[in-house]
């Protein structure tokens, strides 16, 4: 291939000051860019919750009214899922990937800088509705109506924010898809792709499928509020449990499209740290796209309650329950690359292992959930929150935040601070623990979810979860720390940075050259 | 390969991958008459099956075998009175029935309210059949304005013999109060 970029000038960097993040196509800045977004956006969904667990401290109503409440549950996953985790993914993509197929760049880099921007913009328009009357939307991330139909002013502009994020992750997605398939180095068979590309290559197409299902289901919302239209509207002949059924059509395989990158990034990890290559390379492929594939089959089981027949409750506990076979293949893979291996345990591997340990929980916690008979107690309580911030928060927020502590040499030039790292380390994974443990005895106890009051016999629990939740969110700012001090300076970093560094991205110097990869590598 | 080529095939791979982003947005929407679809084909019913007349003919009663019909109702956003006049009958499958509810317009105006009605449980919905039902038709009140809207209907005699007892719902709504900042 030919310098495709032989317009720009590599003796001189990127242009000084704004103007270089306003302008640039450059993978590694929009990258960056995506990251710090997703941070800032971590920790204003993390301010929310603190909010949230402050107000639960304690049996009674202490410092939120209840519909501020429920603005800042809402808000809080809204923000997390479609401003912190999705694109944490998404920056991590536009970073890795080129590097680790040997690309000089993602292959539609304007519409790359085109979609960060539009996400910013969303988020922006998402929280200006603070001040809006009526406040926030308060209806919870599911948007279900009627009650979402409640929200005052800010309904059009948060269904607007939504189309906007929509739009923004699903050009993400076609620019990783087309990347991969198009911009490899020779001889980079897609068989030889390291596993984080092949991760993000089966979420991307995840994302082209259900975005724009999740797009059409506010549209509907939205005519059904402003033009009388009654898609979900029973005393029209429409039906609320259909935007159940529509919306869990896209939030099943949305929760993979949060967690399949972070699979990748833990099978990056563990070889590199067990000095051996990863154990069933071909299965683990095999496992992310059959796990992919059953997200499409398995959405209803977040709705056993709805009323459904029979045959329709057996076969989503049976489909749900066959996502623990190639889930189980994963963990029983990564667990074999220890095996025997060379292990030592730097910052990424001992967040890798936390993951591993930790995720597997969350997902038995899911096999209680998919069992309905179960499921019928266990719906809209503190167990479903407490599983799914098992998969999450110790699954792909430490998947993340191992990323981040891998390749944060690679990107900055710098060594980071190995002590403060591992404080944050033992400190979050500890903290983690006390802030959602307490929360499956809650949740068994039979404490609903989304309520800023209790009875008072959940007080010892939530006061040891809201503990938890303020230790986590402390140990957060040692991160932020540890992440300038790392850009700012440090012991230089080898281009191996690791012992044991397998791909092309520890091949070239760190820092990470502006252009990289602008004649492709040899692969062997 | 040269960079002209890439970007030839960059841009027709991104144009596949749009339409592809486009037919999921249309398939959302085709989820819709889908969900039609499939209740009908599990026996669910759905709106418009359930507020269709049946037909009663070729039903023969039978008088050895009852059946419970209970009767409730539901006022989901106010507006109005409405209730069963009673709350459950005893019937024979094959034979038709009458049952009444009483409705009053506590709205404050004029205004027509419609009924949505439901089955349980949810497989004996297809061998409930109303020959005549209030819900058919939206329902015009005057302000204030209180009467009886009947229903007749008959359980087919097909109904499988584990079910004793069904419910027939009616939750009443507004039509005549736009939604939204109408």
């Amino acid at each position: 291939m030919s310098h495709a970029a032989s317009h720009d000038d590599h003796a001189n960097g990127p242009p000084k000051g704004i103007v270089r993040w306003l302008t640039t196509t450059n993978h590694k800045d929009i990258g960056t860019m995506y990251l710090v977004f997703s941070l800032m956006m971590f920790l204003v969904g993390g301010g929310f919750a603190f909010m949230i667990r402050a107000e639960l401290f304690q049996p009674g109503l202490q410092i939120l009214n209840p519909a501020v409440f429920n603005q800042m549950t809402t808000m809080h996953a809204l923000i997390m899922v479609f401003g912190a985790v999705m694109p944490a993914t998404v920056g991590l993509a536009n970073w890795m990937i080129p590097m680790q197929i040997g690309a000089a760049d993602m292959a539609l880099p304007r519409m790359n800088l085109f979609s960060f921007w539009l996400l910013a913009f969303a988020f922006l328009l998402l929280l200006s509705t603070f001040l809006m009357p009526g406040g926030a939307p308060a209806s919870g991330w599911t948007l279900y109506p009627p009650l979402v139909l409640q929200t005052g002013e800010a309904f059009p502009l948060a269904i607007f924010s939504i189309h906007l994020m929509g739009a923004s992750s699903i050009m993400g997605a076609i620019n990783v898809i087309v990347t991969i398939v198009n911009m490899r180095a020779p001889g980079m068979t897609l068989l030889k792709m390291p596993l984080f590309s092949w991760s993000w290559l089966i979420t991307a197409y995840l994302l082209i499928a259900v975005m724009p299902v999740f797009a059409g289901a506010v549209t509907m919302l939205l005519t059904d509020y402003f033009f009388h239209t009654s898609f979900f509207n029973a005393a029209g002949g429409g039906d609320p449990v259909l935007f159940q059924h529509v919306f869990w059509f896209f939030g099943h395989p949305e929760v993979y499209i949060m967690i399949l990158p972070a699979f990748g990034i833990v099978s990056e990890i563990i070889p590199t740290f067990s000095r051996k290559p990863i154990f069933g390379y071909e299965a683990m492929v095999f496992a992310i796209a059959s796990i992919a594939f059953l997200s499409f089959i398995v959405w209803a089981h977040h709705m056993f309650t709805v009323g459904m027949p029979l045959a329709g409750q057996l076969f989503f506990t049976l489909s749900t329950m066959l996502i623990a076979v190639p889930t189980g293949v994963k963990i029983f893979n990564w667990t074999t690359t220890m095996w025997r291996g060379s292990l030592s345990f730097e910052p990424p591997m001992l967040f890798a292992l936390a993951f591993l340990f930790l995720f597997t929980l969350g997902g038995f916690s899911g096999l209680m959930l998919a069992i309905v008979p179960a499921d019928y107690q266990y719906h809209d309580t503190y167990f479903v929150v407490a599983h799914f911030h098992y998969v999450l928060v110790p699954g792909s927020v430490f998947a993340l935040m191992a990323a981040v502590y891998y390749w944060m040499p690679k990107w900055t030039g710098h060594m980071y601070d190995m002590t403060l790292a591992k404080w944050h380390f033992w400190l979050s994974a500890i903290f983690v623990n006390v802030l959602f443990f307490p929360q499956h005895f809650l949740g068994l106890a039979g404490m609903p979810r989304r309520i800023p009051d209790y009875a008072s016999q959940f007080a010892d629990w939530n006061m040891v979860s809201s503990i938890g939740a303020f230790g986590f969110g402390l140990s957060q700012l040692l991160f932020i720390w540890l992440i300038v001090k790392c850009v700012r300076g440090g012991a230089p970093a080898t281009a191996g940075v690791w012992d044991w560094p397998h791909g092309l991205e520890w091949t070239v110097p760190s820092p990470a050259p502006y252009h990289t990869f602008e004649k492709a590598p040899e692969i062997h | 390969m040269s960079a002209a080529d890439t970007g030839k095939r960059n841009r027709s791979l991104t144009a596949r991958l749009v339409l592809m982003a486009a037919g999921s947005f249309a398939f959302g929407f085709a989820l819709v008459p889908l969900y039609d679809v499939f209740c009908e084909v599990t026996g669910i019913g759905t709106d418009k099956t359930l507020t269709r007349a049946g037909s009663a003919d070729g039903q023969v009663p039978v008088p050895g075998r009852t059946v419970v019909v209970e009767f409730t109702a539901s006022v989901p956003a106010g507006g109005w009175q409405f209730e069963p006049v009673a709350a459950s009958m005893e019937v024979h499958p094959g034979k038709l029935y009458e049952a009444h509810y009483r409705a009053r317009n506590l709205a404050g105006r004029a205004t027509t309210g419609q009924a949505v009605p439901s089955i349980s449980p949810m497989r004996a919905a297809r061998y409930f059949v109303k020959t005549e039902c209030f819900c058919f038709t939206p329902q015009h009140f005057a302000q204030d304005e209180e009467r009886e809207l009947a229903v007749r209907f008959v359980v087919d005699r097909e109904l499988p013999k584990n079910i004793d007892r069904l419910t027939l719902s009616y939750a009443f709504y507004d039509v005549g109060q736009a939604r939204g900042p109408g």
